[in-house]
């Protein structure tokens, strides 16, 4: 393989890599607050995507986007205090059923809305044959916008985890519960904050990669899978370790189209998902004793 | 609260906390059986009995982590039972735990700054969406916390993962935390347990300092030479019961609960 190629590839990983990152983020930040998966996370990101494609007829882009994510967040809120904040101590078990059934209420009510077709947002700078060239690699401006967009996010929330009574009530929240209560923190609201952020990004993570993967109704389910093979990957709640994960399937899936054939990219995550479930469940980068410190 | 004073001329001093007929049934076990008890404000109450006596679950209740099968508990002259936690926390109640809880992940100053929300936070968007008051809050918030860290000497230790601390550095930790709400009634659930005996002195000092900076302490312990020299007034629970409620002196003299510490294991 030339050196060229390689770098190719190596962007392209990255590229994807960080888009599953954000994905994988989403599902930590409801994780840690409640000890759920929720599945209807990649919906969250082809929500984001789709509504900004529809208001884009009445917007201009920076503000279709910035319409897309709030649209979303106040979904994500919405479906939390429909369907989860009012139960009593519900099971995890259950809970998970709830948000398969709120992921495939999301994807049908897509279909409904806005049919089969597969749409895009348009490239935020120039279109799909603009590069530049960094050495004698071409790349694509959008490819920027993804990486950047996606460090920005993890730059924010890490800020917001480490720097804000909210942020750090969140933590508190998903460290010790009973503790958090005794605080007077109302750790139902930060529940419905979670969901919140985690419709967000992954609204705004729909907005950005969707000029290079495209949009349709069911994008979401194979994006959840990918972000969750990569939550797993990196430790159910670890977002560090996330991005690393992410990046490290990103990059593995854009090299493994020089030995097997493109159809198989999806079978390598999940060949991946499930070789770490059987051999490491806390993940390559998680420690069985911090999982074991979990009360979920 | 003017009018609770014009009152408490004649008939002493109105209760902080009241519980009138507290009853707490776990299936067949009566776990707190027709308690009541009131703390007066500024005093330092104990709550002792034999292992299983009910004495946790009786601060559960207080705290609301349970609810009553009956009885009203009144805190601030607020009828608090069936309240949420964190309510009756934003009332001004403050807990530690027998055994710690402290923030998995966080640093000892992180800790005892979440405790310190509940005192600051404007609420909850405004956090999310005004950032020079949120930086200029978050500042107040961690002075105070450095303060408290301070005022029980473990400053230095403000930057170490609080679970990672010693077992007496994290006792310290979660009372800071605790503190840093400026509770009105501090609720200790055994605070010497397992601290040798110059750190229980140390504790000792503490809970009656936090007094006189007039918070109000009902605690749960066994050291028996730490209840009888701190406390004013001391509850006696035995099987979910009260026992008795008297001054120190008074409960040393009392056959009845020196009968049930003899009979039972070698708490006292």
């Amino acid at each position: 393989m030339s050196l060229d190629l390689f770098l190719q590839y190596l962007f392209a990983g990255i590229t994807y890599g960080s888009i599953y990152a954000i994905v994988a983020i989403g599902f930590n930040i409801i994780y840690n607050t409640t000890g759920i998966i929720n599945f209807a996370q990649g919906e969250f990101v082809m929500l984001g995507g789709m509504i900004a494609i529809s208001l884009l007829e009445y917007l201009p882009l920076g503000y279709a986007i910035a319409a897309a994510v709030l649209i979303t967040m106040a979904i994500g809120a919405l479906i939390e205090m429909l369907f989860i904040r009012w139960l009593e101590s519900p099971s995890v078990l259950r809970m998970i059923i709830i948000t398969i059934g709120i992921s495939i209420l999301l994807r049908e009510s897509a279909l409904h809305i806005w049919g089969e077709s597969i749409r895009s947002l348009p490239y935020f700078y120039g279109n799909e044959i603009t590069t530049f060239n960094l050495g004698s690699v071409h790349i694509s401006p959008q490819v920027v916008w993804v990486i950047v967009a996606c460090a920005v996010m993890m730059a924010g929330l890490s800020v917001f985890f480490r720097s804000t009574p909210i942020g750090r009530e969140m933590r508190a929240c998903a460290a010790n519960r009973t503790a958090a209560l005794l605080c007077g923190i109302n750790t139902r609201n930060m529940v419905t904050l979670s969901f919140m952020l985690s419709a967000g990004i992954g609204a705004l993570a729909g907005c950005v990669m969707s000029p290079i993967t495209y949009t349709q109704y069911d994008s979401g389910t194979s994006l959840a899978i990918k972000g969750f093979t990569v939550a797993i990957l990196g430790g159910l709640g670890n977002s560090l370790a996330a991005v690393a994960a992410g990046i490290l399937l990103g990059i593995i899936e854009a090299f493994s189209v020089s030995v097997v054939p493109l159809a198989f990219q999806d079978a390598i995550a999940i060949a991946i998902l499930l070789l770490i479930l059987f051999v490491k469940p806390h993940g390559i980068f998680g420690s069985s004793e911090a999982a074991r410190l979990k009360d979920f | 609260m003017s009018g609770g004073n014009g009152q408490t001329m004649g008939g002493g001093q109105e209760p902080l906390l009241a519980l009138h007929g507290v009853h707490k049934r776990f299936g067949g076990l009566h776990a707190v059986n027709d308690v009541s008890f009131s703390v007066a404000p500024g005093s330092i109450k104990a709550v002792i009995g034999p292992n299983g006596a009910g004495k946790t679950t009786l601060f559960n209740l207080i705290a609301g982590n349970l609810p009553v099968s009956a009885g009203t508990i009144t805190f601030r002259g607020e009828e608090i039972q069936g309240k949420k936690t964190h309510a009756i926390a934003r009332l001004g109640m403050a807990r530690t735990f027998q055994n710690i809880k402290l923030f998995h992940g966080m640093t000892a100053l992180e800790c005892v700054m979440v405790g310190r929300h509940v005192r600051s936070r404007s609420g909850l968007f405004a956090g999310l969406f005004s950032l020079p008051s949120t930086w200029k809050e978050e500042r107040a918030i961690r002075t105070r916390a450095m303060e408290l860290l301070d005022f029980l000497q473990i400053a230095d230790l403000a930057h170490v993962e609080a679970t990672s601390l010693a077992f007496g550095q994290q006792r310290a930790v979660e009372m800071a935390r605790a503190l840093a709400a400026e509770p009105k009634l501090l609720l200790l659930d055994e605070p010497a347990a397992g601290l040798n005996i110059y750190e229980t002195a140390e504790v000792a000092r503490l809970i009656t300092t936090v007094r006189d900076m007039g918070i109000t302490v009902l605690l749960v312990e066994h050291d028996m030479s730490l209840v009888m020299d701190i406390s004013d007034e001391i509850l006696v629970l035995s099987f979910g019961a009260k026992l008795a409620e008297d001054t120190p002196a008074n409960i040393q003299k009392n056959t009845e609960v020196i009968n049930i510490y003899l009979g039972a294991d070698d708490a006292a």
